[in-house]
């Protein structure tokens, strides 16, 4: 590989002349040797378990491809003990490709500004959902490429800006590459072809899951942490403003299948997204007050405005049945991804009961992990200068499932478009953020958050 | 161990006063005191001393309505590995040494999710609480072994749940979930050895598969690429073999104790016997895994077949560090348990990590989940 590395950089002066803003300008400089060109610089913002996945990823990515090496340059995170438990980790694992000084390893709420300010090829967002539509935004504003996590935002003023960035970013010709791995993922990939051939028809209705057991408990409580602030910040899965609830958090990759299939059916490519939502859920099982604010169990019905139907459900109840999954159902036949990849119809037996013929299954083994591949296909992007933005959809998407969240938290039935142009804020965009500030949401009395009540809640503003 | 004083006779009620004892306190609220689940009446050969007196025998879950199959293998000797020319002969599986095994009991059936979830969500806890049940000794020894942390999707890859095979967990999740077992019940459970494994799959056999060589009657016996459809099954839904063992064949690979070294036999001296065999690991990888699976071709369900773990078996396990209890890639991976006739010293367990060590735990590994704190 030598394509020269300034083909695929800065594309703005003023990012290219930040080089030597920092101290971590030495190391920096030493890579600009002449045989030492061909280096993939990132800096990550968010280092906790994903954001620490997601350089092991992009330095994988690179391996894999044999490509220019990656190097990590520079990490941010608000809290110190993650910046360095997981810097010492990835250096356990990584070695020379992570090259961040004690300098280059920023601590505090304003932290990503200062990784920013280093000389990258491209940033990895992986902060608390709530935070990413400010960060992108400000990434976007430096120039560089951009790898973000799903999903994008928490609410709908963050998608918003969010999307406003998109735009700017690909004005800027930016590579943005959006944490949906399924889109890089063999299975799905042949399904999409699948159904762009006809294999199953015209889509009618989509069926998508993500009924699982949980995710992590609270790990710190009160008398471990400074105040309120942290509290909610350690555990932030629990917390709507932070997380946006788990049908946004986790279902909205299934949501996103069906929003990718339903967009096959309408114009042959581009994800669709659904126009209209009604939805229940609650906090059946999940009910002790140190699970913040969020529902255990979701359950929705979208509707595409060319009518195609997509029934959803997203659970964190342990013992119930689980699955991970989306089905398709067609005029002439189904595409299922619960368990193994296959497209099927029903067939009906001599007995006179039916059963399930399988027409066309998928057959990949040992594929690359998907998470592995977005970055062969961002960093290649980068590489060649093809466009490659991944943001509308990572959005739109995002939108998707918090219009499902605030059809369960309302009991109403709402379109995209009002969700999106009168969403409620959550999350505190404008507010200086510091461990002494208040959250947006405060506990009561007794220490319990107020939960939505379907029927009650108002979700718009 | 259970406590001599549950006897060899041990129609336990009369004996087991430390449970008694424990179920007469009062609940904390006033409310009167419910007896706990008295540990189950022995049956025969549960309690034997030597391997004449082994029988089968069916264990409790207590707390739960499942149970399991426990069937005697008789120790002996064999030839372990398998001879140059067979068909689909892979690494590490020669020279050819004798070997003999200690007796021991072996479940006769993988271990199933349903099992493995009381473990993991303390299903037996659950149902103690909403029944107003007061734990027994043994539930609060195995109340307080360590869990996995939950993983952050469902691992059954939509499968199946019910009476499937419980897969995906690392080796330290399966020993993990022996000792709990072991608390539990009393009894003590452990992983087998490469050797014990190989000795019970073999049920005396010397060819390819425990039928014999013929590939073509796999069909009757197990699981694999050829008839799973790309998926488990439930266990025992195939022909055994003569010990009364269920998919040693394929259906799930299953953990072994040892650590994997392709050159482990040929160590062993070529003129002797050698008296079980067992690779204490060193690193977490490669550790073996036994029997292949849904996912393999029939060569690789051969009885000598051996499978080093790799950590590719958690590839999409999107954090960092990665559990260190889940792996997210190996849906070809379950386990079975053993019990040794002779139980062994806790000093001895430790040394040769029969159980998992306090080291093999780092805190890290205890947060919970998918996004690390």
């Amino acid at each position: 590989m030598s394509t020269p590395r300034r083909s695929f950089l800065k594309t703005t002066a003023a990012a290219s002349a930040a080089a030597s803003l920092t101290a971590a300008a030495a190391p920096a400089a030493k890579l600009r040797a002449a045989h030492q060109e061909d280096v993939i610089r990132v800096g990550v913002i968010g280092c906790g378990g994903r954001g620490s996945g997601a350089v092991g990823d992009a330095i994988n990515a690179a391996r894999e491809a044999g490509t220019s090496p990656v190097k990590l340059v520079a990490m941010a995170d608000v809290f110190e003990d993650h910046v360095k438990g997981k810097h010492d980790a990835l250096k356990r694992q990584f070695g020379e490709q992570i090259d961040v000084p004690e300098d280059a390893r920023y601590v505090g709420f304003d932290a990503y500004k200062k990784v920013l300010e280093h000389d990258l090829d491209y940033v990895i967002i992986a902060t608390p959902p709530g935070f990413r539509p400010d960060h992108f935004a400000a990434a976007v504003e430096k120039g560089v490429h951009i790898f973000c996590e799903k999903p994008v935002a928490t609410d709908a003023p963050g998608v918003r800006k969010f999307l406003a960035a998109v735009e700017k970013s690909k004005e800027k010709s930016l590579k943005v590459g959006v944490g949906l791995q399924r889109h890089h993922q063999g299975n799905y990939l042949a399904i999409a072809d699948q159904i762009r051939d006809g294999a199953i028809g015209d889509i009618i209705a989509m069926k998508v899951y993500w009924n699982g057991g949980g995710v992590w408990d609270p790990r710190k409580s009160r008398d471990q942490v400074s105040g309120e602030m942290e509290y909610q910040m350690r555990n932030w899965y629990y917390y709507c403003w932070l997380c946006g609830d788990q049908i946004v958090e986790q279902h909205i990759h299934n949501l996103d299948v069906g929003n990718w299939w339903a967009g096959i059916k309408a114009n042959g490519s581009d994800p669709v997204f659904p126009v209209v939502c009604r939805g229940m859920g609650g906090r059946e099982v999940r009910t002790d007050k140190k699970y913040g604010n969020i529902f255990d169990h979701t359950a929705c019905q979208y509707e595409y405005a060319d009518g195609t139907q997509m029934i959803s459900e997203g659970r964190h109840q342990p013992g119930c049945w689980n699955s991970v999954s989306e089905i398709a159902h067609g005029t002439k036949g189904n595409v299922s991804t619960q368990g193994r990849t296959r497209i099927y119809h029903m067939e009906k037996k001599d007995d006179g009961s039916y059963a399930e013929k399988i027409d066309w299954a998928y057959r990949g083994r040992n594929d690359k992990s998907p998470y592995v591949q977005e970055h062969i296909d961002l960093q290649a992007a980068m590489r060649d200068g093809n466009d490659y933005n991944e943001g509308y959809y990572g959005g739109m998407s995002t939108m998707t499932a918090i219009l499902g969240r605030m059809a369960c938290y309302s009991g109403k039935e709402l379109t995209m478009d009002d969700a999106l142009k009168n969403g409620r804020q959550l999350f505190p965009y404008d507010q200086e953020l510091s461990w002494d500030a208040k959250p947006p949401v405060l506990p009561g009395e007794d220490g319990a958050y107020e939960v939505p009540t379907p029927g009650v809640t108002n979700v718009l503003s | 161990m259970r406590p001599l004083a549950f006897g060899l006779l041990a129609a336990s009620y009369a004996l087991s006063q430390g449970a008694v004892a424990v179920a007469q306190e009062e609940t904390g609220d006033g409310a009167p005191p419910v007896v706990a689940d008295m540990p189950k009446t022995a049956e025969p050969g549960e309690y034997a001393q030597t391997a004449a007196e082994m029988k089968a025998y069916t264990e409790e879950i207590g707390g739960t309505d499942l149970t399991f199959k426990m069937v005697p293998i008789p120790g002996g000797e064999f030839t372990i590995g398998s001879p140059e020319d067979e068909e689909g002969r892979g690494e590490g599986e020669g020279p050819q040494r004798r070997v003999s095994v200690s007796p021991f009991w072996m479940a006769d059936k993988e271990v199933t999710w349903d099992e493995y979830e009381v473990f993991l969500l303390k299903r037996d806890e659950q149902r103690r609480k909403l029944a107003g049940i007061k734990p027994s000794q043994y539930d609060l020894k195995a109340d307080a072994v360590t869990r996995p942390t939950k993983a952050y999707t469902d691992m059954t890859f939509d499968m199946g749940h019910d009476g499937f095979p419980a897969i995906c967990m690392t080796h330290l999740s399966a020993k993990m979930y022996c000792k709990w077992l072991s608390e539990k019940t009393g009894h003590f459970y452990r992983l087998p050895t490469e050797a014990e494994w190989e000795f019970a799959a073999r049920a005396g056999s010397q060819t390819a598969y425990h039928f014999g060589d013929d590939a073509e009657k796999l069909d009757e016996y197990a699981w694999s690429d050829d008839n799973a459809e790309w998926t488990y099954h439930p266990v025992g839904m195939k022909k055994p073999n003569a010990f009364g063992l269920y998919d040693m064949h394929g259906n799930v690979n299953e953990w072994t104790l040892d650590q994997y070294d392709p050159n482990f036999y040929a160590t062993f001296p070529a003129d002797k016997v050698t008296k079980d065999p067992y690779n204490i690991p060193k690193t977490i990888y490669p550790r073996t895994v036994r029997g292949g699976s849904w996912d393999q071709y029939p060569e690789e369900l051969r009885s000598a077949a051996r499978m080093p773990s790799t950590n590719d078996w958690k590839s999409d396990d999107p954090q960092i560090p990665q559990s260190i209890w889940w792996m997210t890639n190996s849906t070809h991976v379950g386990f079975r348990v053993m019990r040794p006739l002779h139980e062994p010293t806790e000093e001895e367990k430790l040394a040769q990590q029969l159980i998992p060590r306090p080291e093999d735990v780092p805190e890290w590994g205890l947060r919970e989940g998918f996004i690390d704190d």
